[in-house]
């Protein structure tokens, strides 16, 4: 694992500076992924997390700063070569609801097919092999608009996973699923990293990300305010910096890990 | 749970290699059966009735190797070789064009409501084909003359300047090229409207063409366009898969390595080509663009590599049928086929509309 660490990182962002229609969205925001760990994007709503990772597949131009994906200029890859390296799951990706998982999941095979060349038998492994991953093959065969909120997510996790990327960017993954699911979809993203793969994933809720991230970056108004382990960003003093004084926050009972919770002392009925 | 254990393992290498590659020819095999069967009642259909062994025999004949003894007269001959059968091919090409680049645009714009004259290509080819009709150019309808070749340029400069007028920057959003599209189409069409209500008898012609016709089918006509439509339709199938990624959005799109502005401009033109060749052919027929790829996506799944033959397959019965209807209805006097595409086609729409609600999207 030390050697993968000290090579190129996945992702470097250097001072990335991005405006949306004439507002700034990111001010100078840097940031590393490396392959084998998983990096928590905080932040509350605005902050910019969305927009860092859309900036990471160049969706959007950036108007400073730079980001390079395994050493390169995001501006001197090509799409496909993009593709191959980085897959992104979208907080709510459309798709036609007549489309079937498992067509689904094969898209995410493009980025290695040529214009010429169809789906080769490794091809379709790869896209099995994802199914089975996230736990989708049971509704390989069923339209998209006939899932659950989590199942689609699982099927367009699948996608992502199909692309076998080196770098996986998530937004939300979390967002809509119970308990048991988010503590699901983050022991995969886990099992992910430790396979090499980079992961950078944006996160609303801190005490999953403390939870599970290996490091953690806290995005306020587009500028990065803390980052590092999850016990050094996710503390009091940033909490209330970033939030408000409506939170606090308690060690987890066995593991010590940051827990975020509502700073209740009496319910006023009590 | 029994029930669903055979499709545990859908994508099972070989196996599903197989399943889909008989999915795919089950499809193809009864739409080739169903254009066989119309292209033959086109022959047999007109003021002589022939019969579909003897009118077949005639066309077998023509090629090489082939002497099927028939008896009967020899102006039954002239009838199916000489004057039904362009008609059938020119038909067949046009409805399979209109088709096949109707679904591409509905691909790309990814709505269902596009068709292949949503950016200008009939507008534009109306215009060029009134102009040439008007003018003192010589315009002979039985070859390839004028009025097609301004068609087809006057299709290709409405569909450019929509482009042109859409772009920004690098990119192209379809919003704006469907809104450049309707106003480069009101534009041209107001001109023919002017040039068709000022031009007296000499500007009769127009309205032939702006309902679509196949008095004009010839060898020539078909021979002339048939390498650009092949063009047009080689590119597109080129780019199938990327039609489906493109059916998530564009930023999907992105991420799975497709580059979108490039794409949409080479699938766009190249529709824009097949849909330019076939109205210079036979005028603005409506209708076959719309609703074929529409009803083969409800009927065949939304897999462009499946759709975009058999739309081509099933626009080529369908146009090849309402001309049938088209030289049948009235005889002797013929309906425009343009006319009938609408009059069989709206209908049917509609009843699968209540049948089955508008899927694929």
């Amino acid at each position: 694992m030390a050697a993968i660490a000290a090579a190129t990182p996945l992702l470097a962002a250097r001072g990335v500076t991005v405006e949306l229609g004439g507002q700034p969205v990111l001010r100078g925001v840097d940031l590393e992924v490396r392959a084998g760990e998983v990096v928590g994007l905080l932040g509350p709503n605005g902050a910019g997390k969305s927009t860092f990772l859309r900036a990471a597949t160049r969706l959007v131009p950036l108007s400073g700063g730079s980001l390079e994906v395994e050493g390169t200029g995001l501006e001197r890859i090509t799409r496909r070569d993009l593709a191959r390296a980085v897959a992104v799951v979208q907080q709510l990706p459309e798709a036609p609801g007549t489309m079937l998982v498992e067509e689904l999941v094969l898209l995410g095979r493009n980025p290695h097919l040529g214009l010429l060349s169809r789906e080769s038998p490794h091809d379709y492994a790869v896209a099995v092999d994802a199914m089975r991953r996230v736990g989708c093959e049971e509704f390989a065969r069923r339209p998209l608009h006939t899932l659950s909120g989590g199942q689609r997510r699982r099927a367009f996790l699948a996608r992502a996973l199909a692309q076998e990327p080196r770098l996986l960017l998530l937004d939300e993954p979390n967002a809509n699923l119970d308990v048991q699911a988010q503590a699901e979809a983050f022991e995969l993203l886990l099992a992910l990293a430790r396979d090499g793969v980079g992961v950078l994933v944006a996160v609303h809720d801190l005490t999953l990300a403390a939870a599970y991230c290996d490091r953690v970056v806290m995005l306020v108004e587009g500028r990065v305010i803390a980052s590092g382990a999850p016990a050094d960003v996710v503390t009091s003093e940033v909490v209330a910096r970033v939030y408000g004084d409506r939170v606090m926050v308690i060690p987890h009972p066995q593991s010590g890990a940051p827990i975020v919770v509502p700073a209740v002392m009496e319910r006023s009925d009590a | 749970m029994s029930v669903e254990a055979p499709q545990a393992r859908p994508l099972g290498a070989s196996a599903g290699a197989g399943r889909r590659a008989l999915a795919s020819t089950g499809p193809i095999a009864v739409c080739t059966l169903l254009l066989v069967g119309v292209a033959v009642l086109s022959l047999t259909q007109g003021a002589a009735s022939i019969p579909a062994g003897t009118a077949v025999a005639f066309v077998l004949n023509r090629l090489p190797f082939v002497h099927i003894a028939v008896d009967a007269p020899a102006s039954w001959e002239t009838i199916v070789v000489d004057v039904r059968l362009p008609r059938l091919l020119v038909a067949g090409v046009v409805g399979a064009s209109l088709a096949y680049s109707g679904a591409a645009y509905q691909g790309v714009f990814r709505n269902p409501l596009a068709d292949p004259y949503l950016i200008g290509v009939a507008s534009g080819a109306a215009l060029g084909a009134s102009i040439a009709i008007v003018s003192p150019l010589e315009s002979s309808s039985y070859e390839f003359g004028w009025v097609p070749l301004l068609a087809f340029a006057g299709a290709a400069v409405a569909v450019l300047l929509a482009y042109g007028f859409a772009q920004s920057g690098r990119t192209v959003s379809n919003t704006a090229l469907i809104l450049a599209g309707v106003a480069i189409s009101s534009v041209a069409s107001a001109i023919t409207s002017f040039i068709l209500l000022t031009g007296g008898d000499r500007a009769q012609p127009i309205l032939s063409f702006l309902f679509g016709s196949f008095n004009t089918a010839t060898w020539a006509r078909l021979t002339v366009g048939t390498p650009y439509l092949l063009a047009g339709a080689a590119v597109i199938a080129l780019h199938a898969r990327v039609l489906n990624v493109l059916q998530l959005d564009e930023e999907q799109a992105a991420q799975l390595g497709v580059d979108v502005t490039r794409s949409k401009l080479i699938v766009l033109g190249a529709a824009s080509l097949i849909a330019a060749t076939a109205v210079a052919m036979a005028g603005v027929i409506g209708f076959v663009g719309l609703v074929v790829p529409h009803v083969t996506r409800m009927v065949f799944g939304g897999d462009y590599r499946r759709l975009l033959p058999l739309a081509a397959l099933l626009g080529a019965s369908f146009l090849i049928g309402t001309d049938v209807l088209a030289r049948t209805l009235l005889r002797p006097q013929e309906v425009p086929v343009g006319i009938v595409t609408a009059m069989v086609g709206g209908p049917f729409f509609l009843y699968l509309l209540r049948v089955r609600r508008l899927g694929g999207f």
